[in-house]
């Protein structure tokens, strides 16, 4: 178990000297997929947007791969013992890509006014902040209403890039022309962008650490099919495919190649949760057995070993085992089958069919949905697989029209930023697939969800996520399938790419070539 | 009727029918469940009904349907094909960024096949019954049936991935820094996969057919004609029985014509190839609906213009046509 410590902080930066000398220079290629629609990462916020603007902005923070705080454009930042006042000192002499220099002034129009108007992630852990001030150039103060034990962790960059106040004050900020040659302080510089082909960025020479970043440059390349990626990196074209980029059954085709390198680390801040949205409000998925039964009725071990390729962990309920706060003090729910019968049998299952709605995200989700048909037909369940698009699984999820529905969301690092948002009612509102779209009502456990998540003490914390954690899992308001792992696979030359919470999003800063 | 007049009136009804076409299309688009605001909210991870609003009022979506419609036609009128939210860039811009590489890629693949496709659909005909006909008929039989998406993978496997020969994707080697000549050269070896992949399939059309075509125009009275007052084989085949069998591959190739900006889209995907194929269906799963609308929108033009053109090549290649109207 992992505790957030909430007092004070203070890493000297180059706290470990490393034992092999880096080597500058040199060319990374690495894929992207699918072509982002913007760079500009204060007004989108998706994943192929954040692997790509990582590199060009940065944030107060960074975080390791145990999700402890590390130095970003913070160098030091103290939070007080009563959990409401924060406060950052900054690096000094970092300028912005054209060269005006980055003060505290930034830090509070990037968080106070344009996140606060663009980020809708954001916004809700903004709710908790009464102020934030600049006293001088290097310090930023954060001041809370009423303390929020995860506040630490939204200092992350795709949860709060810092913007340019001198590009975009005062400017209408969807439509500022700035959007298309993004600036920030990052350790490369926004290049030119081919549309359809790649995106391009260099090194950027003025950047305020010393001898970094130690690549030229760097091509994310869009490549729209799946084999066709995985072709590329057979054929040396490009050097990374970041997590999710080729099919499941090509990774171990790649991985065995000569050296190629692959982990499954830099994804702990999102630690994806995979789960189906089982409709509390009608029809079998109503009543508690019958949702009990469904857990019984699958066999996650196998999804994992057989869709997955062995990728993967089996979840045990709301919160991955890679966030703050996990207990597994928990009903195990095995594959067994008898059990799964049984409890049909005791609410009196009359056979009705229940429609599940795949995740579009290609091949292997619609197998697993097969696979979880297979398992429910086995117990004697009905089902019909209701196929669709992106947009239209959008609309039916956020409309509440499906019976069972896959998804996975991510964690953020705490229970209080990903994952009460799903089982609180507060969080029930059609039009969004990221909140409580299951209907699960369950006023006691909100009330500690809410405790939790405004405790200034982690114990208590870890206690109230305890208490939660036992008490959901009995009632299953959603059929948890599976900690989803996407492995990262790189030339083996290409060293140090991996050692943040984000991975691949913010690592370029201290990646290399070995020649 | 005179040929210009014939065209005027063409241009006239392909106004009329253009602009039925984009309302059908502007229909058919919100028909599909999903809207661009839903679908950015979703990519974002997070959203509350606060950022889908702001975004819906910014697409112009949270106004009556009617009134989305009438601005859609007024701007299309005036020619002007409106605004890509999700990219933040004119949809023209967008267009005409792709449109070079789709071109290159969808004329090529229309030249080698229709090139090909003649010759070897003659060559197959002079040879009728014997060996290298059935040799290149089955072969034409085959690339018929392929599917393209299949024929563009093993193309990539063998050719890039084995022997190494050609570059498997892309439309030029990223960050190369080539110019002038050696570009030039660049591109060709990039684009010989996709171009003959896409055109595999139309050049067996072609070759069928002119195949087929050639052997029954050869029955007619007036080659017996032409053979009976002495003339050489060739010259029979070229100036009599080719040309009367050209017309239905002129309109077959009008067909195919039409298809050069809209056709591509699978080996465009296979090969990573930055057409406008991919644009389109890129924005359809997005439902970047000014982008899908005005990509649907220039195909479409497209495949009315390939009409009009192919009835002017008709009356070329068979001035009997334009006498009988």
């Amino acid at each position: 178990m992992k505790f957030l410590k909430t007092t004070t902080f203070l890493i000297a930066a180059g706290l470990a000297q490393p034992l092999i000398a880096q080597e500058a220079g040199g060319r990374l290629d690495i894929v992207v997929q699918p072509e982002p629609p913007s760079l500009m990462l204060g007004l989108v916020q998706n994943g192929p947007t954040q692997l790509v603007a990582g590199d060009i902005y940065e944030s107060l923070l960074r975080y390791n791969t145990d999700l402890e705080p590390q130095p970003s454009l913070a160098k030091s930042w103290e939070v007080s013992e009563d959990g409401l006042t924060y406060t950052f000192q900054l690096q000094e002499g970092v300028t912005w890509h054209d060269g005006e220099p980055f003060t505290a002034e930034d830090v509070v129009f990037s968080a106070d006014v344009f996140l606060r108007e663009t980020h809708a992630r954001l916004r809700s852990s903004l709710a908790y902040v009464d102020t934030i001030e600049a006293p001088d150039d290097t310090t930023v103060v954060f001041t809370l209403k009423t303390p929020f034990g995860p506040f630490i962790n939204a200092f992350e960059v795709g949860t709060m890039p810092m913007i340019p106040k001198h590009l975009y004050e005062g400017t209408d900020f969807a439509n500022n022309e700035m959007n298309a040659t993004p600036i920030g302080t990052g350790p490369f510089k926004f290049e030119s962008w081919e549309k359809g082909s790649f995106i391009h960025l260099v090194k950027n020479e003025d950047y305020y650490l010393e001898n970094k970043p130690y690549l030229d440059e760097i091509y994310y390349r869009v490549i729209p099919d799946a084999a066709s990626r995985a072709v590329a990196f057979e054929t040396g074209e490009v050097d990374v495919l970041p997590g999710g980029s080729v099919e499941n059954w090509d990774v171990p085709r790649l991985t065995e190649m000569d050296n190629t390198c692959s982990t499954s680390k830099g994804w702990e801040f999102f630690a994806p949760h995979a789960w189906m949205w089982l409709n509390n409000r009608e029809g079998p998925t109503s009543d508690v057995r019958f949702r009990q039964a469904v857990m019984y009725a699958m066999d996650r071990d196998f999804v994992r070993d057989v869709v997955w390729n062995g990728f993967g962990t089996v979840a045990t309920g709301p919160v991955s085992s890679k966030t703050n706060f996990y207990s597994d003090d928990v009903t195990i729910y095995d594959h067994d089958p008898d059990k799964a019968r049984a409890l049909l049998d005791e609410m009196g299952y009359d056979g009705e069919p229940v429609r599940i709605l795949p995740l579009p995200y290609g091949e292997t989700w619609q197998r697993w949905a097969e696979a979880v048909r297979q398992n429910l037909q086995e117990v004697g369940i009905e089902v019909e697989i209701d196929s669709t698009d992106v947009a239209g699984w959008n609309e039916k999820t956020a409309q509440w029209d499906y019976d069972m529905a896959f998804t996975y969301l991510y964690q953020y690092g705490d229970p209080a930023l990903g994952t009460s948002r799903n089982y609180v009612e507060a969080q029930i509102e059609k039009g969004s697939p990221w909140n409580n779209v299951e209907g699960y009502r369950n006023p006691e456990l909100d009330l500690k969800w809410e405790a939790a998540a405004t405790s200034a003490s982690a114990e208590e914390r870890q206690e109230l996520y305890n208490e939660i954690q036992k008490e959901i899992v009995d009632d299953v308001p959603v059929a948890w399938l599976l900690e989803i792992e996407f492995p990262t696979i790189h030339n083996c030359n290409v060293q140090d790419l991996v050692t943040t919470a984000i991975g691949v999003n913010d690592g370029l800063r201290d990646a290399w070539i070995k020649q | 009727m005179s040929l210009i007049s014939t065209i005027l009136g063409r241009l006239v009804k392909a106004v009329i029918t253009l602009l039925a076409i984009a309302v059908l299309n502007f229909f058919l688009i919100h028909a599909a469940p999903g809207d661009p605001a839903a679908v950015l909210a979703g990519e974002a991870g997070a959203a509350d009904p606060l950022f889908i609003e702001q975004l819906r009022a910014r697409f112009g979506l949270d106004q009556p349907f009617h009134i989305q419609l009438w601005t859609y036609v007024k701007n299309v009128m005036m020619l002007d094909l409106g605004y890509s939210f999700r990219q933040g860039a004119p949809v023209i811009e967008l267009i005409a960024d792709r449109l070079p590489a789709t071109l290159l890629l969808t004329l090529s693949a229309f030249v080698i096949s229709l090139s090909l496709g003649i010759a070897l659909g003659v060559a197959a005909a002079a040879r009728v019954g014997r060996v290298s006909d059935s040799l290149l008929t089955t072969l034409a039989l085959l690339f018929y049936a392929t599917p393209l998406y299949w024929a563009a993978l093993m193309a990539v496997l063998v050719f890039s991935v084995q022997l190494g020969w050609l570059p498997g994707f892309g439309y030029e080697t990223v960050g190369s820094g080539y110019s002038g000549l050696a570009r030039a050269w660049d591109i060709l070896q990039h684009l010989i996969l996709p171009a003959m992949t896409l055109g595999l399939f139309f050049m067996a059309v072609y070759m069928r057919m002119t195949r087929a075509s050639m052997l029954e125009v050869s029955q007619m009275d007036f080659v017996k004609t032409a053979r009976a007052k002495g003339l050489s084989g060739p010259v029979i085949r070229r100036r009599h029985i080719l040309r009367n069998a050209l017309l239905p591959v002129v309109t077959l190739a009008g067909l195919q014509a039409g298809q050069l900006i809209g056709g591509a889209v699978l080996t465009e995907t296979v090969f990573a190839w930055p057409g406008i194929g991919r644009l389109m269906f890129e924005s359809l799963g997005a439902r970047d609906y000014n982008t899908i609308l005005g990509v649907f929108l220039v195909s479409a033009a497209m495949v009315i213009l390939f009409n009009i053109l192919t009835d002017i090549v008709y009356r070329i290649v068979d001035p009997r046509i334009g006498a009988k109207t």
